[in-house]
């Protein structure tokens, strides 16, 4: 099997779910609303739209990530344990070669970064990943 | 296509370590004189590539005592799995009689009594000895360090690491990959590795500022080995700028950066690799869970977490061989590697009897040059032990209530935190503790011990922090490492809650009060990851309570209790 970069990520997203329940913040509701928004309520489907976080942050004052969604027409980011969950909103015209961005944002405390795409037909595609922030361990 | 069985027979046949059929009892050892370096080093050369793997030494040039864990605990899927198996259990797994070598090298049990036995393990000059026979079946053997080398002891911090840096090149590794090397700090690791006579490898050392590949350490190296090619894949330890002081390198980035390693894979194969081996500072779980999601990885050789076992663990079509610490193993891996792809192995974990093993006397030369400039203060003898000291174990060792204690006493603190680190060698009844044992269990580049207020509020987020750290069910959240050791501080963990459920039963130990949130309770600690952190060195801390005790008794911590295993 060729392992594409999308695969991992979907492995990924599907063991880190479950990592931080603890704590989820109010704000989690705040970004339902925010994406809803975004997608007029429509479902999301997943597989076609990739997020590259760091599982853990080294700095959670500047998280490096990126998106990949070939076909999009937008993609924006949420963070939903940041007071204001909306990051950052990536629009690509129809001569845009590639359609991923990279950027880096700050993440108040461990949390979820949630992507969502709109797609060229009008879909969505959505994608999330648990990033934690932590105050530092021992380490062997 | 190989089969998951064709692995399993090889290993069986080949079954690692010497002396898992025993040696009998262990009461004054015979059994030592039995134990030969033939029989120590015997091997049947197999296929056509040879791996040989040392890793973690933390310094460690001289032969030493090494206690293993009692308490390793395995969470999520990890849960009784290898090697969170330990003591008899670890014994009964691996069908290790009581009393063997086997036994002393790999498991807790009756530690002080064989350890009179069987002596002292490790030293660099019986490793090169080890080495200088595999050379010998196979001349181009491949050498690799997997990291944790150029740290842990009084010479090497006196020396920044250029000890351990002489004597390795003497060894004359292919390559090696990196951890607390980077504590050192950035400018004198660039200075140690342009100057290597070998590759300095790391998929993930990225560039923290543009997050791209830095040209000083570079993603793999190609091998031509027997007729075939070889690709070694470092990886570094990934979340070194949080267990360590960022600040100290705040020029790079690491992380596990699976998708990269898999692009890594990929781009060594379409070179003409015929096998992929990753040299690695992940930790034993972390490999495991990699050698799942990225395919096409031949061998992992597995550092961090100090673990040693006899045999290695297979996940799909990779062999994960974890090769212990202190310099107490070396692996000995052979491949038949044809027609594109690996066909089988043979393994043997070979354990550094320094009693049994000849030292290399160009090597031992070497290693008694570099500890002459400090042998004086090295072997000052600062007081006694009538307990076994040691560190290994997930929430204290004795080593570590010492610590604590003198963090109480000679830092006027209620409560005491120690970094629950897994280097540090042991030291047995009724031998002298020198300042040398002390520095191999607290020497690093960050060692002042502060004295501080915390809330119980903070003091539990603490906790919850590092023990997410180690609990946490998904291996790519753990840091390696054990609990943070507390002193003055009794809690209760409950290792199968999730972050922020898992710390209750906070109690401050000389009132037997509960802890309270909002109060503040005067702390002190050491190894601090924050820039600019204030105190006396740890070793200083330590060696004035140690003189003050003389003779060092402790007594069974029972302030930690562990429910949800």
């Amino acid at each position: 099997m060729k392992l594409t970069r999308r695969t991992l990520l979907a492995l990924g997203s599907g063991t880190s779910v479950y990592a931080m329940v603890a704590g989820l913040p109010a704000f989690a509701s705040l970004t339902d609303d925010a994406i809803s928004a975004f997608t007029g309520g429509a479902a999301t489907g997943e597989g076609a739209i990739s997020l590259t976080a760091p599982e853990i942050a080294e700095n959670g004052n500047t998280v490096p990530i990126s998106v990949d969604a070939p076909g999009a027409a937008e993609i924006t980011i949420f963070a939903d344990g940041n007071p204001v969950p909306n990051v950052a909103t990536f629009k690509f015209g129809p001569l845009s070669a590639s359609r991923s961005a990279s950027t880096r944002i700050r993440l108040a405390k461990t949390q979820n970064v949630v992507a969502v795409a709109k797609m060229e037909d009008g879909s969505f595609q959505m994608v999330k990943a648990n990033v934690k922030v932590t105050i530092g361990g021992c380490g062997g | 296509m190989i089969s998951r069985r064709d692995f399993l027979q090889v290993s069986m046949a080949a079954s690692a370590l010497y002396g898992a059929s025993g040696f009998g009892n262990w009461a004054r050892l015979a059994a030592q004189q039995q134990l030969t370096q033939d029989q120590l080093l015997q091997f049947d050369t197999f296929g056509n590539v040879s791996l040989i793997h040392i890793t973690d030494i933390h310094g460690q040039l001289t032969p030493l005592y090494f206690r293993e864990p009692s308490i390793n605990i395995g969470v999520g899927g990890n849960k009784g799995a290898v090697p969170h198996v330990t003591g008899a259990d670890f014994r009964k797994l691996y069908g290790i009689k009581d009393g063997s070598p086997s036994h002393y090298a790999l498991s807790s049990g009756d530690f002080a009594a064989l350890a009179q036995g069987y002596g002292r393990v490790g030293g660099l000059d019986r490793v090169a000895m080890v080495i200088n026979a595999i050379r010998a079946d196979r001349p181009d053997a491949i050498l690799l360090d997997g990291g944790d080398t150029w740290h842990g002891s009084y010479t090497c911090y006196k020396t920044q690491g250029q000890d351990m840096v002489n004597v390795m090149n003497a060894l004359k590794p292919d390559a090696m990959t990196f951890h607390w090397e980077f504590t050192l700090g950035s400018d004198r690791v660039a200075e140690l590795v342009e100057a290597l006579p070998f590759a300095a490898l790391g998929q993930n050392i990225f560039d923290a500022e543009w997050d791209e590949p830095t040209d000083l350490f570079p993603p793999y190296k190609m091998f031509e080995r027997g007729g075939t090619k070889i690709a070694v894949i470092g990886q570094a330890f990934p979340y070194m700028p949080i267990a360590n002081p960022r600040w100290m390198f705040p020029e790079y980035s690491f992380g596990i950066r699976d998708e990269n390693m898999a692009a890594m894979v990929e781009e060594v194969r379409s070179q003409g690799a015929e096998c992929v081996v990753v040299l690695s500072h992940n930790g034993f779980d972390v490999d495991k869970k990699m050698a799942g999601v990225v395919p096409g990885i031949d061998v992992i050789l597995s550092g961090h977490t100090h673990d040693a076992l006899p045999e290695p663990v297979v996940v799909g079509d990779t062999i994960i061989v974890p090769s212990g610490s202190n310099g107490k193993f070396v692996s000995r891996v052979d491949l038949d590697i044809r027609d594109g792809r690996m066909m089988g192995y043979r393994h043997k974990l070979i354990p550094i009897f320094s009693d049994v093993i000849a030292p290399d006397p160009k090597v031992a030369a070497l290693i008694k040059a570099e500890r002459a400039p400090y042998l004086a203060e090295m072997a000052e003898v600062i007081g006694r032990t009538e307990s076994t000291l040691y560190r290994r174990g997930n929430f204290n060792g004795t080593w570590d209530d010492v610590i604590c204690d003198a963090l109480l006493s000679e830092r006027e603190a209620e409560i005491a935190l120690s970094p629950g680190v897994r280097w540090g060698p042991s030291v047995i009844p009724g031998q002298d503790i020198t300042r040398e044992d002390i520095f191999g269990v607290t020497s690093m580049t960050y060692g002042e011990a502060y004295r501080t207020e915390m809330t119980g509020e903070f003091l539990k987020v603490v906790l919850e922090d590092v023990a997410d750290n180690i609990f946490n069910p998904d291996p790519y959240y753990q840091q390696g490492g054990d609990m943070v050791r507390t002193g003055g501080l009794g809690y209760r963990i409950d290792v199968s809650k999730p972050q922020g459920e898992r710390i209750s039963n906070m109690t401050l130990l000389t009132s037997g009060e509960p802890i309270d949130a909002g109060k503040s309770y005067v702390v002190a600690g050491w190894a601090s990851v924050n820039e600019g952190t204030e105190g006396p060195q740890i070793w200083d801390v330590v060696e004035n309570h140690i003189r003050k005790l003389g003779t060092v008794t402790v007594q069974e911590n029972n302030s930690v209790e562990v429910i949800g295993v």
